[in-house]
């Protein structure tokens, strides 16, 4: 079902959250740190690996990326996903239109927790002749299962680890994936 | 003197009021006066012509700004203003703000009208909060709200007569186009297909805002006014429920086939022409059969909303290409016979020409080189797939199956061109057409459906016509006679400006880097080009005030070029790591939103 997977995800949420106050003090590796800015949530190297799901050390999903170029599933995923629900206003690859903000600039300065609770709630900024609203995808599913997928998408395009075209080689889905992806979607 | 006239024609309108035969003839009238523009197509025709020629290829070189005018809104903007004896109409995107400026005092505000819309609208429409103006008649101004509120408003005073309400923004109805006030009526439109609506053509009593009749793109036989022996399909009467055959299950009820573009309308034969969008999703696995009747055009009857014919173009579409783009009605020698036609070019890449009496299809002809989704449309009129197009197996991403991305395919989703008008010149019998030059990968893949979210189910990605210019638009005139390519000026951006031909052997129209241009009718020469505050998204239109030609715009970059160029387009084979590729429109305007009238030194 479709709650209890949300739940399984808010768990996850809570725990990540749980630990970020630790992340803030831990700064990204000195030999990382002078060719590149992380976004917010830090230090992308993986150090879990849930059935081709990726965790950093705070536990937020994260990317991996071989050096043939291979994605993993999650970080492909998004790809996809970024680019049915979130392209028609953020532009491709995430890079900003007229209509709505780069991500991969807003993850610069929001982490994974910010960036879940924008996408689940939404956002208003009206006024001024600009109106400027994020809708709230907290009952869309094709969203609200994606999630992960999406972050980790933008995590790697942020960190400058993926380029903007659509990566060409990828790990693939793992049966437990697919298995969560079903029960999520309630199908 | 043209005022004298235009007085009387208001005075004639309003001592007439409530005349149902008479609002029919007002409107057609002053579409018949080149010093006004009223609708926002200029004409029923839709052909976007003028018979001014004050300003003309001789002198266009000298055109200047007259004057400005800031709308005070930062979206993409659409559409053109209206001019009605000596005010000028301008609308805005969201929040669809209406300016009556008074032409005899330097564009001075006589009033304005600002909706209250709950901003929740906003994020419902599809790319960017884009309006396409406003239509006059009988006295009053239309406009058909985001929200889908439909108002009518005194045009000397802004007051509100009526207002209906269309739809609903909480089910992913909301709206993006004109209105087209005909006869007593008023025909109205309504977006959504990305969210899974069921789309439909209404039309409203003029007078009081009831709604008089509506006809859904899908359905059973008497929701979509078709009658089963009369209505014809290429020259057959389409027979018993001949959407919802065409469906699997009830997938028809939110099935799309939205009516967001424009609508014609012929006064001899009383009938309305239009076309219908997307079957949702775009996944096209998931909704197997023809989808009827997305993507098609139909003929109706104006007084009854009965369907007289309908042609489908891109059966079970695969690709998003809507079939909302205008139908252009004119007059023309075919095989040296006179015949009343109907242009249109289509998002599929292929402008046909059909018999608009009996919707026969006489010609279609891809108006790009580059299209290649299909080989042909079959116009055999014995063979088993008469009609239908003849999609390329390698292209098709129904054959090619979920999760499969299809690459180079040719155009991309916004179409060889979208809603942004042509227009057709009797002077030279050519068409100017603004179009798109873009090809793409396309993935379609497992969606699932909640009310009021969107619908798509595709991701997709966009580059510009492999090995041609490098320019992502054409500007081109096109001979529908013949299904030809007269000329085709190369532009860098799509170009997403409805044009604007005259008399005066020009045509104008505006580019996403924000140049107004003035090119010869005949052979596509440069003559002048302007920039404005914006990228140009809106349509060329043109007046006259106390007997001097003007020329006015709306800038304002938005819509779907704002969100697809902004930051420019890569190669997709150009491998990881590739950094924007082609021009990232951001790097040559910004938001705005402005009017700009362009005039002769005096
Ligand atoms: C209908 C248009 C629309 C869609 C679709 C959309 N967004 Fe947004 N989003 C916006 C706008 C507009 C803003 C800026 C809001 C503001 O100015 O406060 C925004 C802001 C955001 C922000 C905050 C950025 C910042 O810098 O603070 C995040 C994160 C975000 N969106 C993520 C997403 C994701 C992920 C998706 C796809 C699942 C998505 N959005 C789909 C319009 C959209």
């Amino acid at each position: 079902m479709f709650s209890s997977a949300l739940m399984k995800r808010a768990g996850a949420l809570a725990i990540a959250a749980a630990l970020l106050p630790l992340s803030a003090a831990v700064a990204p590796s000195p030999s990382f740190a002078e060719t590149q800015t992380f976004s917010k949530q830090g230090d992308p190297t993986p150090v879990k690996d849930e059935d081709g799901k990726y965790f950093d050390k705070n536990g937020a999903p994260t990317y991996k990326i071989q050096p043939d170029g291979t994605v993993d599933w999650f970080t492909y995923s998004g790809y996809r996903r970024y680019h049915a629900e979130c392209h028609v206003c953020h532009g491709p690859d995430g890079m900003g239109s007229t209509y709505a903000p780069a991500l991969i600039d807003s993850l610069k300065t929001l982490d994974f927790d910010h960036f879940q609770e924008v996408v689940v709630g939404g956002r208003q900024n009206v006024g001024g002749g600009n109106e400027k609203v994020m809708p709230s995808f907290g009952l869309n599913k094709n969203v609200m299962c994606y999630l992960d997928d999406i972050y980790v998408y933008l995590r790697a395009r942020s960190d400058g680890a993926l380029g903007r075209a659509r990566p060409a080689k990828r790990e693939n889905k793992s049966p437990a994936t697919a298995e969560a992806e079903k029960a999520c979607l309630g199908e | 003197m043209r005022r004298v006239v235009m007085v009387t024609a208001v005075a004639a309108c309003s001592a007439f009021f409530g005349a149902r035969a008479m609002a029919n003839e007002g409107v057609l009238k002053l579409t018949q006066d080149p010093n006004q523009w009223v609708l926002q197509t200029g004409d029923y025709a839709n052909t976007r012509h003028s018979k001014l020629k004050q300003i003309n290829a001789d002198n266009v070189g000298k055109l200047q700004a007259a004057w400005t005018f800031s709308t005070g809104v930062l979206r993409g903007h659409e559409g053109s203003p209206l001019v009605v004896g000596d005010t000028m109409y301008v609308h805005t995107p969201f929040p669809n703000i209406v300016y009556a400026l008074d032409l005899n005092n330097e564009g001075r505000i006589i009033w304005k009208y600002e909706p209250k819309q709950d901003p929740n609208v906003i994020p419902v429409m599809c790319c960017d909060t884009v309006n396409r103006g406003l239509a006059y008649a009988d006295g009053k101004i239309f406009l058909h709200q985001a929200d889908t509120k439909v108002v009518a408003l005194d045009a000397k005073t802004g007051k509100v007569l009526w207002s209906a309400v269309n739809g609903d923004p909480k089910k992913g109805e909301t709206n993006t186009a004109t209105v087209m006030p005909v006869g007593d009526k008023l025909l109205v439109g309504i977006s959504g297909g990305e969210f899974g609506v069921r789309c439909h053509m209404t039309a409203y009593d003029m007078n009081s805002g009831k709604q008089v009749w509506r006809a859904y793109s899908m359905g059973p036989d008497n929701e979509i006014l078709f009658d089963p022996e009369k209505t014809t399909s290429l020259g057959k009467p389409v027979g018993k429920d001949s959407s919802l055959k065409t469906w699997q299950g009830d997938q028809w009820k939110i099935g799309g086939g939205c009516t967001w573009g424009w609508y014609s309308y012929d006064p001899d034969t009383k009938t309305v022409y239009y076309g219908s969008g997307n079957p949702s999703t775009w996944n096209p696995a998931q909704r197997p059969g023809d989808n009827k009747w997305s993507m098609t055009i139909f003929a109706r009857d104006a007084d009854s909303g009965m369907a007289k014919w309908v042609y489908q173009m891109t059966p079970h579409d695969q690709w998003d290409y809507d079939g909302i783009n205008e139908m252009i009605l004119v007059d023309q020698e075919i095989d040296g016979k006179k015949r009343p036609l109907l242009v249109h070019f289509d998002r599929n890449g292929f402008a046909y020409t059909l018999d608009r009496k009996t919707g026969e299809v006489l010609l279609a002809e891809k108006y790009d080189p580059a299209v290649n989704w299909a080989t042909k449309v079959d116009l055999d009129k014995n063979s088993p797939t008469y009609g239908r197009p003849l999609v390329v197996e390698k292209y098709s991403t129904q054959a090619n199956g979920e999760d499969v991305n299809t690459t180079g395919v040719c155009p991309a989703a916004l179409g060889t061109k979208d809603q942004q008008p042509a227009s057709f010149s009797p002077q030279t019998g050519l068409f100017y057409v603004p179009t798109n030059h873009v090809c793409m990968d396309y993935e379609p893949f497992h969606v699932s459906y909640t009310p009021g979210q969107p619908y798509v189910g595709a991701t997709l990605s966009m580059f510009p016509a492999p090995n041609s210019h490098g320019g992502m638009g054409n500007f081109i005139a096109w001979d529908a006679r013949k299904g030809k390519i007269v000329w085709s000026n190369p532009e860098q951006f799509s170009v997403w400006s409805g044009a604007l031909s005259t008399d005066g052997g020009i045509v104008f129209y505006g580019t996403l880097e924000g140049y107004l241009k003035a090119v010869d009718a005949k052979t596509g020469k440069e003559l002048y080009r302007f920039k404005t505050p914006s990228g140009i998204i809106g349509n060329v239109m043109t007046y006259t005030h106390k007997g001097k030609q003007y020329v006015a715009v709306l800038s304002g970059v938005g819509g779907w070029a704002g969100i697809g160029l902004a930051a420019g387009l890569t190669d997709p084979n150009a491998g990881l790591g590739a950094v924007g590729g082609y021009s990232a429109l951001s790097n040559y305007t910004a938001l705005g939103g402005q009017l700009t009238v362009f005039a002769l030194p005096d």
